[in-house]
């Protein structure tokens, strides 16, 4: 008879995996974080292709001259930037004019919840200047955007003089299907959103504009480009945008076709493709790619002004030109022929990027490994919590010692509704009491918001536990790992690096703590396996990712920021990582904290 | 006088032309450069508008991406503009459909469709029907949305011969395996060609960079280059045709079917289906027609070769009217030079080594 269907073999099933419950989560545990590492192992990805076929193979030839041109260009917008100590919209506008774009201007203001480091006020005023090449001969239908930001200091002047570089060079060609919109926004990611929620008419942070007087049809594809040197030896590719969200893996492919017919040295995370698999060397290159990526898909914040676009369905990227010490350069005439190769491509979209994935990792620029397997690292972790569950529910002796009678569904409720109000107190309290933490402290409001959150989260850990006489450890512990498994499972469905790194550390504490075990142990590993501390990690992590490893000290005050950034890209973007954090995992961290300190 | 009545009865006495291109959107700009410079081949040599059924399912001329607006071209370098002044398309876009092909192929039109769009083939008409585009094993796409089997079009070709509407046809495929797309023909008097056989891919030709795409298939480009040779009065028959794009030249292997045709392909001429010619003899003698004329019994003889009598006279010098960039053609020793040479060397190695090694080899 069937395994499942026959009695005794299921009563042995079951048996079996009650007693071996413990042994068979560890061993799910671990290979979950082995396939995940295999992941950057090359036989186990594929080489990226073009899915799209209208992006087909034949090239054209690119014919853009004017590279010199275009940095004279941004130097003069260096200089004009400098006399109005903004963004020079009159500049601007006259210069696209002259150009034969339709130009228009938006001005937007923000309110932020606290000042941040970078804009030190609570309120920040801008303007966005675009123009449109209109198609020569198509209807307005569909629209290709190219932008440049207007950053402070002498960053990007070479992106716009090469923006406007080449807005004049297509303007003088017939083949344009699609408009083309040039623009250069101000205040980097505030100037980005106002214009897209001008643009799309929908305001979903809050934000004050002005109503954009020209549009250009649905966008159908987005390149945003950030250019600091006149010579440049290897171009970047940033592709994580808002929430984990990535660009169609098209886009990267076009990126990589141009890169190599062209010659131009191309990097993803900044890091180089190597040959050499097999050695160990090779392998953790691209271990450390692949995690840079994670990590970055982790923290939700858009990397680049490009990360806004893709809420909107919008395929987008930056490319990033950096100027390193190698012998070999690129001038600027070349990077505008890649991108002249890539717009004519682009322009021969009939329908949006669809073709090719959306959920990827990628440990190089040429090899990617797609949801379907990546995935089950996940889904192995998420099962030891499952696992658990049918541990519980067929083991009554270590939980269900007592159980007298059936225990209602409000009992349980108490801790619950505790840990969700001080989850909501972590979420609202800390941007709305910064002033009053002003008066009394010694310190500015951004710093008042982070360590209220902080001194928030630490004072979780001293709940009262004993509120819950009338219930059972088992039933919270059920509920506490169901709740878990849920909430990770919707997490890496929508960000797949969020949902992993929470499980990574989250779902070993979940599995094992009970309120027989060692308390002090326990609830050391409890409070550096916390949400908290493993936000702790990952920027050191990232750090030494990067190459340039802190000390603990300065990690923390790096940490701190995160925390800051964290909160303020949600209030400013719609980013989803601190809500999640403050309202859900967090209070799930506190019912299992109130099941390890159970009387 | 019998001969007079012979002579109205050989054959055909027009000529029709159904040319399809059944693909859409920009990249697949070859598939309707191809089907235009049948359509030019097929002018010059002599079919009227009138008498040309052409259905492109996609303006390329007039795309938004084509950097040289209002020219289709098949060379690269822009060396020769199939669109030319003076196209007529008669389905264009969407209008060309399997329902739409099927229609004008049996003629079930609607009795408001415009004489343009149909096929008022007689059964003294020889047709010859061009169909390129993406195809598969015994399928041809239309639009990207639906597909004609040979087994339809096999239905098809079969409707037009109980109905009486074609004497002779000949079908020249191009897509991807289309071998496949004439194996379930049945009905007599269809000869046809394809590029490639089942399982094999027809490959397009060559990219024209400064337009970004292929712009025509071989087999098709090696056909107009062929085509171009032929003028109205040439003696090109189908045996010519047969040998177009060789494996060499066209990666794939093109194929052809000729069991169902009742003459030989050796006395097919090229201009029977291309070209519309009319059978013309000039004579001086004046002819008595005193009793009326006697018409042959109009039997179609199974496996009978059938010869013509008459000649076609040339009526214009070609030079004259046709202004063609000279051709550089790839020079081939001719193949008795190479026996000649043979025989020489054979010849040399006797006489040096004497008469008694003859034996050797005979």
């Amino acid at each position: 008879m069937g395994l499942l269907s026959d009695p005794n073999r299921r009563r042995a099933l079951t048996n079996l995996l009650t007693r071996l419950n413990a042994p068979i989560c560890v061993v799910c545990y671990l290979a979950g974080v082995m396939w995940f590492m295999g992941l950057a192992f090359e036989p186990f990805t594929l080489r990226t292709y073009m899915s799209e076929n209208a992006m087909g193979s034949t090239m054209v030839e690119e014919h853009f001259p004017a590279g010199e041109r275009a940095l004279a260009t941004g130097r003069e917008f260096a200089a004009h930037k400098k006399k109005v100590g903004g963004m020079p919209v009159n500049w601007l506008v006259k210069t696209m004019e002259s150009r034969g774009l339709e130009v228009f201007t938006q001005s937007f203001t923000r309110k932020l919840p606290f000042p941040d480091e970078n804009k030190e006020r609570y309120l920040v005023r801008g303007t966005n200047v675009y123009g449109i090449l209109r198609a020569p001969r198509a209807s307005r239908t569909e629209a290709l955007v190219l932008t440049a930001p207007c950053s402070q200091g002498n960053a990007n002047n070479q992106a716009v003089g090469l923006l406007l570089g080449l807005a004049q060079y297509f303007r003088s060609q017939v083949y344009w299907a699609k408009d083309i919109i040039f623009l250069v926004n101000e205040h980097d990611l505030i100037g980005m959103q106002a214009w897209l929620e001008g643009y799309h008419h929908t305001n979903t942070t809050g934000g004050d504009w002005s109503p954009l007087h020209g549009r250009g049809g649905s966008i159908q594809a987005s390149l945003s480009l950030e250019l600091s040197s006149d010579v440049i030896t290897s171009l970047d590719l940033v592709l994580e945008g808002l929430n984990g969200q990535l660009p169609n893996l098209d886009l990267a492919n076009l990126f990589h076709a141009f890169c190599q017919k062209i010659g131009v040295l191309c990097t993803i995370q900044g890091k180089l493709q190597r040959n050499d698999w097999e050695s160990t060397s090779g392998y953790s290159h691209s271990a450390q790619t692949m995690m840079l990526m994670v990590l970055k898909q982790a923290s939700g914040r858009p990397w680049g002004d490009h990360g806004l676009f893709l809420r909107y369905h919008i395929e987008a990227a930056t490319i990033r030109g950096i100027n390193s010490f190698r012998q070999y350069k690129t001038d600027t005439t070349t990077i505008g022929r890649l991108l002249e190769g890539m717009y004519r491509k682009l322009n021969n979209l009939l329908e949006r990027l669809h073709q090719s994935y959306f959920f990827y990792l990628m440990p190089s620029l040429t090899r990617f490994v797609s949801i379907g397997y990546y995935m089950p690292a996940f889904g192995l972790l998420a099962v030891i919590l499952l696992l658990r569950v049918s541990f519980h529910l067929s083991d009554r002796r270590g939980l269900g010692v007592g159980l007298t009678r059936y225990p209602g569904v409000l009992s349980i409720l108490t801790p619950v509704v505790i840990s969700h109000m001080t989850g909501v107190a972590l979420y609202c309290l800390p941007v709305m009491s910064q002033e009053m933490a002003v008066q009394h402290f010694p310190v500015s409001e951004t710093e008042a918001v982070v360590l209220t959150a902080i001194a928030i989260y630490t004072a979780g850990l001293a709940l009262p536990h004993n509120t819950h006489r009338y219930t059972l450890p088992l039933v919270l512990k059920l509920v506490a790992l169901l709740y878990l498994a849920v909430l990770l499972g919707c997490t890496a469905l929508i960000n797949f690096s969020l949902g992993f790194i929470l499980a990574l550390s989250l779902v070993p504490i979940a599995a094992f703590i009970t309120p027989h075990t060692h308390k002090p142990l326990s609830a050391a590993i409890m409070v550096l396996l916390s949400p908290g501390c493993t936000l702790l990690y990952c920027v050191l992590i990232f750090q030494e990712l990067q190459e340039t490893p802190v000390s603990l000290q300065d990690g923390w005050m790096l940490f701190l920021s995160v925390i800051s950034q964290g909160i303020l890209d949600h209030s400013l973007y719609g980013s989803l990582v601190y809500p999640l954090l403050a309202l859900l995992i967090y209070p799930c961290w506190l019912l299992l904290w109130n099941i390890l300190f159970w009387k | 006088m019998a001969k007079a009545g012979q002579f109205f009865s050989s054959g055909h006495t027009n000529n029709w032309a159904v040319l399809v291109c059944t693909s859409r959107f920009w990249f697949n700009y070859r598939h309707v450069a191809n089907t235009l410079s049948v359509y030019r081949s097929v002018k010059r040599l002599g079919i009227p508008d009138s008498h040309i059924v052409l259905m492109l399912a996609d303006d390329m001329a007039c795309n938004h991406r084509n950097p040289k607006p209002a020219t289709v071209f098949s060379h690269k370098n822009m060396e020769l503009n199939v669109y030319g002044d003076d196209v007529e398309v008669d389905y264009r876009g969407y209008e060309v459909t399997v329902e739409n092909f099927l229609r004008v192929l049996t003629g079930r039109l609607p009795p408001s469709t415009p004489r343009s769009k149909r096929l008022l083939s007689d059964d003294r008409s020889n047709i010859l029907i061009y169909l390129t585009g993406h195809g598969g094993n015994g399928f041809l796409k239309f639009q990207d949305s639906e597909e004609i089997s040979n087994v339809e079009l096999a239905d098809a070709f079969e409707q037009m011969w109980t109905k009486r509407r074609y004497n002779e046809l000949l079908f020249i495929i191009d897509t991807c395996q289309g071998a496949s797309m004439y194996e379930r023909f049945y009905s007599p008097n269809i000869m046809a060609l394809a590029s490639s056989q089942v399982g094999e891919d027809s490959l397009s030709h060559q990219p024209d960079l400064a337009i970004g795409v292929h712009l025509m298939d071989r087999y098709t480009f090696y056909l107009l280059e062929f085509l171009e040779d032929i003028h109205p009065s040439s003696t090109t028959n189908m045996k010519d045709l047969f040998k177009v794009c060789p494996k060499s030249q066209c990666v794939s292997t093109p194929g052809h079917r000729t069991d169902l045709f009742l003459r030989d392909p050796g006395s097919v001429l090229i201009t029977d289906f291309f070209g519309s010619v009319r059978k013309v003899e000039i004579t001086t003698d004046t002819i008595n027609l005193t009793a009326p004329m006697v018409h042959l019994e109009d039997t179609r003889p199974v496996r009978e070769l059938r010869t013509e009598i008459q000649t076609y006279m040339d009526q214009l010098p070609v030079a004259e009217i046709i202004h063609q960039k000279p051709k550089q053609k790839d020079w081939h020793p001719p193949d008795g030079f190479i026996l000649g040479l043979w025989t020489l060397i054979l010849l040399v190695f006797f006489k040096t080594y004497g008469i008694k090694h003859l034996k050797h080899i005979f």
